[in-house]
């Protein structure tokens, strides 16, 4: 029997979650992101896990982080006036080595902005919204089922890392619904939490890093007294003011990304192989772009598209080699002009760039990303 | 093949949940189906509108662009969604609710929420019954297939209700 079903954007990236072995969810309800919430709810106890609503955003952010560090794969949810206030506590994670996954479902800002209207300008944000040299992962779902499978993927990225991770969704797929078929528990890889090789005696330190330059720190309640701060610290997990040790923990947190960078740098292509031009789109804004490039294609225009899936770290080698092959690139995306700029300091000037930019609260129309293709590839057809 | 629906009316009638069940009765029958909404930051009496889109083939842009079919249950979503419809489109009205049709070549009107109350009790399975009326003007997903996707989303003491409001908008149309 087909396993077919119709879902909502929200549901599956709730699933891919607990699919990845979430087990804790503390949040507080915001449009467009409250039925992830409402899904963690009713399913978490199913699971044996804990949902719990705080009083605040900023709470919701500090209890994932305590459920974390004692042991279970955790989750929060919220949009842009609620991933503002997680912000201090986001570069906790990072400083800390925290794993922790902050889904966005972005909603037009500043501010409250306009409540239940789609928009993708939380990019940079996600990148910088909290203060100081850090590394960020975050990928960004154009369909129900990558809801899904970019949860699970947020998830075993946080866990292995030991990093905060962003799923940056967006209202276009947070509250869509369309048929999935969503894989078994037994299909996916999951990435265990890693447990410390030795003990004290054997002198084990919680923030030594291992080969991949990720440390090993024992969960809380495991026996092992580990200290946690966001301060720079060494290896024991301790404060320390030094040059020497400051400039290795912000090197080490930097390259224990930026060395498995390939691997987590997802980009799908789309009719490139004979591309002149190349629209380059995510989230749900891809899924119109790649209308409008199979419209141009039937006129005659060779373009196509790339999309990015890991939005950072920033696909730097996809768009350098796109930008030696096709003459122009279109981005498009659902905000002023934020990934354009990435994308014009990759192509260097290689290549022309040009922006389609929509930020009115409704989503592109294929005609509109199409009458820029034209434009870009000077009414050649 | 592609259908395009287009469910309008205010926040509480429930036209957002008609539009989900039809494509999960569409889902259920193995086509390919996405649904999508917008609606004000109000819990009720605000705008609130639906998309349905089924296709044999992958959707891609998640919203109508051409609409087959607009269903409007009140008179300032019938002003205001049926100027796009397809030339050969059909709109549907709630008879009493939109008291001034708008000029359209095919306009088929049912007493929706009137048939609801009436026969059924509350204005509540009003969305129902326009369920009903849609799915044999569409034409495209078998009625016992609605009826499947109507009962696995209602409360069960509420299915019998919810099943003569289905058949009671289906035969409403001639």
């Amino acid at each position: 029997m087909s396993k077919a079903r119709l879902m909502q954007g929200n549901e599956a990236c709730t699933e891919g979650a607990l699919a990845a072995g979430v087990r804790f969810f503390g949040g507080y309800p915001i449009t467009p992101s409250t039925e992830i919430a409402e899904t963690m709810a009713k399913k978490l106890p199913q699971y044996g896990g804990t949902f719990i609503q705080m009083e605040d955003e900023i709470a919701s952010m500090g209890v994932v982080l305590g459920a974390s560090l004692a042991g279970k794969k955790a989750l929060t949810a919220s949009s842009g006036p609620g991933i503002s206030l997680k912000q201090e506590l986001i570069g906790y994670a990072a400083a800390a080595e925290i794993p922790v996954v902050i889904v966005n479902v972005q909603r037009v800002g500043p501010s409250t902005g306009q409540p239940t209207a789609p928009s993708q300008g939380d990019v940079m944000q996600a990148r910088w919204g909290t203060h100081g040299d850090h590394p960020m992962i975050a990928l960004s779902p154009w369909s129900v089922k990558e809801a899904f499978d970019t949860a699970v993927m947020a998830v075993n990225y946080s866990e292995r890392f030991r990093t905060p991770v962003i799923l940056l969704m967006d209202e276009i797929v947070g509250h869509l619904r369309e048929k999935v078929e969503l894989p078994d528990a037994a299909e996916l890889d999951i990435y265990p939490r890693r447990q410390p090789s030795c003990t004290r005696a054997e002198g084990y330190q919680p923030y030594a890093p291992a080969e991949d330059l990720v440390p090993n720190v024992a969960d809380f309640g495991t026996g092992n007294r580990i200290h946690v701060t966001g301060l720079i610290h060494d290896e024991t997990g301790f404060p320390v003011g030094n040059p020497k040790i400051t400039r290795e923990a912000i090197d080490r947190l930097h390259q224990k990304i930026a060395i498995a960078a390939d691997e987590i740098t997802h980009v799908e292509e789309y009719c490139m192989d004979d591309a002149e031009y190349a629209v380059v789109a995510f989230g749900g804004t891809a899924r119109t772009a790649y209308e409008a490039v199979l419209q141009a294609r039937a006129k005659g225009i060779k373009v196509g598209m790339v999309r990015l899936i890991t939005i950072w770290p920033f696909a730097d080698k996809a768009i350098k080699a796109l930008a030696a092959k096709v003459k122009g690139i279109l981005v498009t995306e659902l905000n002023y002009g934020q990934l354009v700029g990435e994308v014009e300091r990759a192509v260097a000037g290689k290549c022309d760039v040009k922006l389609c930019a929509k930020y009115d609260m409704t989503i592109f129309e294929p005609e509109e990303i199409l009458s820029d293709i034209e434009a870009l590839a000077g009414g050649k057809a | 093949m592609r259908k395009q629906i287009r469910l309008s009316g205010s926040g509480g009638q429930g036209v957002i949940t008609a539009a989900i069940i039809y494509a999960e009765a569409a889902v259920a029958e193995g086509w390919e189906a996405v649904q999508s909404q917008s609606y004000g930051p109000e819990a009720r009496g605000g705008a609130s509108k639906s998309e349905v889109i089924i296709d044999k083939e992958p959707i891609y842009h998640p919203h109508v662009s051409v609409p087959d079919v607009v269903l409007a249950m009140t008179q300032k979503a019938a002003d205001k969604y049926h100027a796009d419809l397809h030339e050969d489109g059909i709109l549907v009205l709630d008879t009493d609710l939109v008291p001034e049709p708008p000029k359209c070549k095919n306009v088929i009107r049912i007493p929706i929420t009137k048939l609801a109350v009436e026969e059924v009790g509350k204005s509540l399975f009003a969305n129902i019954v326009a369920l009903g009326a849609l799915t044999k003007i569409i034409g495209l997903v078998d009625l016992e297939s609605v009826k499947t996707a109507v009962s696995h989303r209602v409360p069960p003491h509420t299915i019998d209700q919810n099943m003569k409001a289905l058949q009671l908008g289906y035969d409403a149309v001639k």
